[in-house]
């Protein structure tokens, strides 16, 4: 069966349980809704649930462990032999997948019989031609462990998409019929029906919460898996990055300081942008601007929020580098000869300081506009002036929140890529001169993995260990702000 | 009887905010070195009047005032007035109490900060001692200074903000409902420390019991709906009002 009609189907129970367990329970009370316990709604829904939700969970569950499970089963029947020189058993998998697919095709174009498609043999028929005549094109004559192995991968994907059918059909007939049953004047619907959500917010935290978890496991597996071929001091220490994608990058260099240093220079240029900017202009919004003013120029400035790194990258590229070497370059207007390429930290740095005006001022001015009236009425009451008083009581008592702003902007800056791609080059360097290029942490992890250089090598498994670093630097980031905040809330609040 | 001189002088003031009128046609002499009591039932306007006379309805964008005050003879409304000079005058103590987000040192140190009141770390010390004492909160305060002032007990807080307006030494004093969170011994040294300003200053006070008008005042305007209905001196108008509504109302028959 369809996975999509055996929801439909549950659903649909699940829709007639509702009705049903709203009838059962007016019936239970002989039409007078007042002496159930709850109103015949709860009933419905406590019956709605119970059917729904523990099988469509089951449901979801199979789809996602039954291919894994397959798989894993499946290429146990490959033999090395059929691996091809320097690839790997996924790679066979892939053609098994993509063969198991048009066979399906294939039957259901009419061009085989389910009988032919379970049944054929490699060593008969050219497979390889009966699937081009309907359109499923394969890259190269089939083999004939691979056509075995994917005809039991289809068996067996039949035979776990009907148990998986009969288990969620059961489920659900048997949640319709307990809950059903379960149904009578004093039966509390409204109490079982909030446990049930409960239960719901709290699985949908989990599931957010175990991502994270799981997110963070294989980052740190594949940072060991990196720290096995590459010793961790020279990582850690090294002021050269200099990977060498030939012989596996046996000889490659993979010092994170300079990487660091660019991340961190790019940044701080961004903020110097961004926060006094920001921070301004949230001021004059939130405290100056007539109403008028602040309803057109509030959005405008997030419509910055919306444009696409990408573009910032393109803007950084193409007008914003050529016109700081017009100034600082060789024949600028300047005349002095710091900057040699559009490239460099400054193009980046101002470039990412414009896309993050927003993050700060927006959220300055809702922070700002929280301080209330009475703080500023009591400071204009004691002879204070508008400004006087904005420095004195409004901003120290926005504070916390401003930090917030900032670090939050931080964050963005420190895993910002596309800008530094393409605005700020990518040679990696330890350097002072803002008008060099340099090059970030994020931005290395793209070049890293994007090459085609062997997953299991040591400079594409860098891009772990410069994964987690970035990590720890931004969960840092964040807990501090943290404790910014909370040490001035205790001290003002 | 009284023979002070005119130190606050409003004429046919109106106040709107936006399409409502909340002060109609008040017209009202206030003495120097006196208490007056403004008393009325809630919502009768009667700290909207008492922001008129330093400007604090400047800040709400909606509250239009039209009519004249004047303050020794100038008017307040005039372009070339600065309300922020105005306000340091006339200082003021809101109705609800708005301490702010640091410590109580830092909080009556501040007008005398601004102003530059003080020459030296000692003398604004002594200006905040001074203060604290006279609001009546010296003891609970002395030995938490550094603690933030919205950490205070309500009333602990509405003496707090009767310091920071003292502290400034303005010439007149707004004072709206400032005994409203307040036990009687608080009270009774707030209406000591009214007292003892009055020997200098002029001093305004919002209050909804007729005994502390009757106790700290010499003067009494009753307002009601927007209209002054009545001003005389406090003896009088508890004893012997002209008009009913003022009456019924020192009888509590309307409120
Ligand atoms: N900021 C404002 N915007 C609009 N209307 C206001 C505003 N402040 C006060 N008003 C209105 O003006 C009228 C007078 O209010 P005001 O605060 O002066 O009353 P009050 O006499 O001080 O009352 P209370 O004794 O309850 O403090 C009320 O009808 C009130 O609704
Ligand atoms: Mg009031």
């Amino acid at each position: 069966m369809q996975p999509f009609w055996l929801v439909t189907i549950i659903v649909v129970l699940a829709l007639g349980g509702f009705l049903l367990g709203r009838m059962r329970a007016l019936q239970s009370a002989e039409g007078d809704a007042r002496v159930l316990h709850s109103r015949p709604n709860y009933y419905g829904a406590n019956v709605f649930m119970l059917t729904a939700v523990p099988s469509l969970i089951v449901v979801a569950l199979w789809m996602v462990f039954q291919p894994v499970l397959i798989e894993a089963n499946v290429s146990q029947m490959i033999p090395d032999r059929i691996v091809p020189e320097g690839g790997s058993k996924g790679l066979v998998m892939s053609d098994v997948r993509r063969l198991a697919d048009g066979l399906d095709v294939a039957v259901a174009e009419g061009a085989l019989t389910a009988d032919q498609a379970t049944n054929i043999r490699a060593e008969f028929t050219n497979i390889r031609e009966r699937l081009a005549e309907v359109g499923v094109v394969l890259g190269s004559n089939v083999e004939a462990e691979v056509l075995t192995a994917a005809q039991a991968y289809r068996a067996q994907s039949a035979t776990g998409a009907l148990l998986m059918a009969a288990a969620g059909l059961s489920l659900a007939v048997a949640g319709l019929g307990w809950s059903l049953a379960r149904i009578g004047v004093g039966f509390r619907a409204r109490n079982a029906v909030e446990t049930g959500m409960l239960a719901l917010l709290i699985l949908a935290a989990s599931i957010a919460i175990l991502t994270t978890i799981g997110i963070l496991f294989s980052l740190l597996f594949n940072t060991i898996e990196f720290f096995r071929i590459y010793p961790a001091a020279d990582f850690f220490f090294g002021t050269t990055w200099a990977p060498s994608f030939s012989g596996r990058g046996g000889d490659s260099e993979l010092g994170v300081l300079p990487l660091l240093w660019g991340t961190f220079y790019i940044s701080l240029v961004a903020l110097l942008v961004a926060v006094p900017i920001g921070l301004f202009a949230a001021i004059y919004l939130s405290e100056y601007a007539s109403p008028t003013v602040r309803s057109v120029a509030k959005p405008l400035i997030e419509v910055l929020a919306g444009i696409p790194t990408i573009v910032y990258g393109l803007f950084a590229l193409l007008t914003v580098g050529p016109l700081l070497v017009g100034v600082f370059g060789r024949d600028g207007a300047l005349g002095v000869d710091w900057m040699s390429g559009g490239t460099a930290v400054m193009t980046a740095g101002l470039v990412m300081g414009i896309m993050l005006i927003p993050f700060v001022s927006s959220l300055s001015d809702d922070i700002i506009n929280a301080v209330p009236q009475a703080m500023r009425d009591g400071s204009l009451g004691l002879g204070a002036t508008h400004s006087e008083t904005i420095r004195k009581v409004v901003l120290p008592a926005a504070l916390p929140g401003i930090v917030g702003a900032i670090l939050l902007a931080a964050s963005r800056a420190i895993g910002e890529t596309m800008i530094v791609v393409l605005g700020a080059g990518a040679a990696a360097r330890l350097d002072l001169n803002p008008f060099e290029a340099m090059t970030t942490v994020t931005a290395k992890i793209v070049s890293q993995l994007t090459g085609d250089a062997d997953f299991s090598s040591a400079v594409a498994l860098v891009a772990f260990a410069l994964g987690t670093t970035l990590f720890v630097v931004t969960l840092g980031l964040n807990v501090l702000a943290l404790y910014i905040v909370r040490k001035y809330r205790e001290q003002y609040e | 009887m009284s023979t002070n001189e005119i130190k606050i002088s409003a004429k046919d003031v109106q106040v709107y905010y936006g399409e409502t009128h909340a002060i109609k046609d008040v017209s009202v002499d206030i003495e120097d070195k006196t208490v007056t009591a403004f008393i009325g039932p809630s919502g009768c306007g009667k700290s909207t009047f008492l922001r008129c006379i330093n400007r604090m309805n400047d800040t709400i964008d909606v509250a239009r005032v039209e009519g004249e005050i004047k303050l020794d003879d100038e008017d307040i409304y005039d372009k070339d007035v600065d309300p922020v000079q105005l306000r340091a005058k006339v200082g003021m103590v809101f109705q609800k109490p708005n301490p702010f987000p640091k410590s109580i040192y830092d909080n009556v140190a501040y007008g005398p900060k601004i102003h530059g009141l003080a020459k030296n770390k000692a003398e604004l010390d002594q200006i905040v001692e001074n203060a604290l004492k006279r609001a009546a909160l010296w003891d609970e305060a002395k030995d938490r200074l550094q603690a933030p002032g919205t950490g205070l007990s309500g009333g602990q807080q509405q003496r707090l903000c009767i310091a920071r307006a003292v502290a400034t030494e303005p010439e007149v004093l707004l004072m709206d409902e400032p005994c409203s969170a307040l036990d009687p011994i608080a009270t009774a040294q707030v209406e000591e420390l009214i007292d003892e300003l009055k020997q200098n200053y002029s001093v305004v006070i919002v209050t909804h019991s007729m005994q502390q008008a009757a106790r700290v005042s010499q003067k009494t305007a009753f307002f009601h709906l927007g209209n002054l209905v009545e001003y005389g001196e406090t003896g009088q108008i508890f004893t012997n009002p002209n008009d009913k509504r003022t009456e019924s109302y020192i009888t509590g028959r309307i409120g």
